[in-house]
């Protein structure tokens, strides 16, 4: 094979903080890029409907939710697991300053792709150097 | 008649260490509910698989993999999937994380029973593949008619 093979991640469960509903939480997985102008964050939700996902950003706290839509089909009997299925959460502390009002949130196959505009004065600004 | 004390560091010890470590770790999986995997827990993508009398259902997690990216095979009890996810990053960024994985994989795993392969539906939503395979003919249960 030429290209460089997928890694398996194993699912990682949440332990530290509860949750009202009673179902297993995961961590999803996530890239986080950052640009000039925005840090973008994709992360790996899938099995989550787009009503489903809730995005928080409150003093640098950014929290995505991903409720799950159902768990595997009805009266069948599961013979073999090898990973579990669950609601998504996680939390960043986000050291950027960040436009709170202007971030977007995308999701498609099971992505959700999240722009968070840096506030205008942390932006790199090019200084015209004057000649004499 | 001389007792020698194990050592704590000798081999005798070790092995015992690593066979209780082994233990519990399955003890563990066992209490996640992550136990039988007869596929092998290390392969991408992890799979679910259900049965009922007449079909096997079967569900892998694939953010990010459009259909045209996957490549599903069926023949008697053999499954097949291949795939590949696109590394769509740009030269001028920086990546403060990075857990998604990108590239190629193909994972063949032995269903546990034949399946009818002309018959096999897959969909993809949400990131998640499921995949209808309705069993072989031949493994369907036949009830035997009882001659008077």
């Amino acid at each position: 094979m030429t290209t460089e093979a997928i890694e398996k991640a194993e699912k990682k469960e949440i332990t530290e903080t509860e949750h009202t509903r009673n179902v297993q939480h995961y961590r999803p997985n996530v890239d986080i890029v950052e640009q000039a102008e925005e840090l973008i964050v994709l992360a790996d939700m899938p099995g989550v409907s787009r009503d489903g996902i809730d995005i928080d950003f409150e003093n640098g706290m950014l929290t995505i939710q991903g409720r799950l839509d159902r768990a595997g089909p009805d009266g069948m009997t599961l013979v073999s697991s090898e990973y579990g299925v669950g609601d998504f959460y996680r939390t960043f502390q986000v050291g950027e300053k960040i436009d709170g009002a202007k971030i977007t949130a995308e999701f498609t196959d099971g992505v959700l792709r999240l722009h968070l505009p840096k506030v205008d004065q942390v932006k790199p600004r090019k200084i015209a150097v004057q000649a004499n | 008649m001389i007792l020698r004390r194990l050592d704590a560091n000798g081999p005798v010890l070790r092995i015992r260490n690593d066979v209780d470590r082994l233990f519990n770790e399955l003890v563990e999986n066992v209490s996640h509910g992550r136990v039988f995997a007869p596929f092998g827990q290390r392969a991408f993508p992890a799979l679910n698989v259900w049965e009922d009398d007449r079909t096997l259902y079967a569900e892998a997690e694939l953010p990010g993999f459009k259909m045209d990216e996957l490549e599903i095979y069926v023949s008697g009890d053999e499954l097949t999937i291949k795939g590949e996810r696109k590394d769509d990053a740009s030269e001028d960024v920086t990546y403060h994380r990075r857990e998604r994985g990108v590239g190629s994989f193909h994972r063949a795993v032995k269903l546990p029973v034949e399946v009818d392969a002309e018959k096999v539906e897959a969909s993809l939503s949400n990131g998640v593949l499921s995949m209808t395979l309705p069993k072989a003919q031949s493994v369907l249960p036949r009830k035997i008619e009882i001659k008077s």
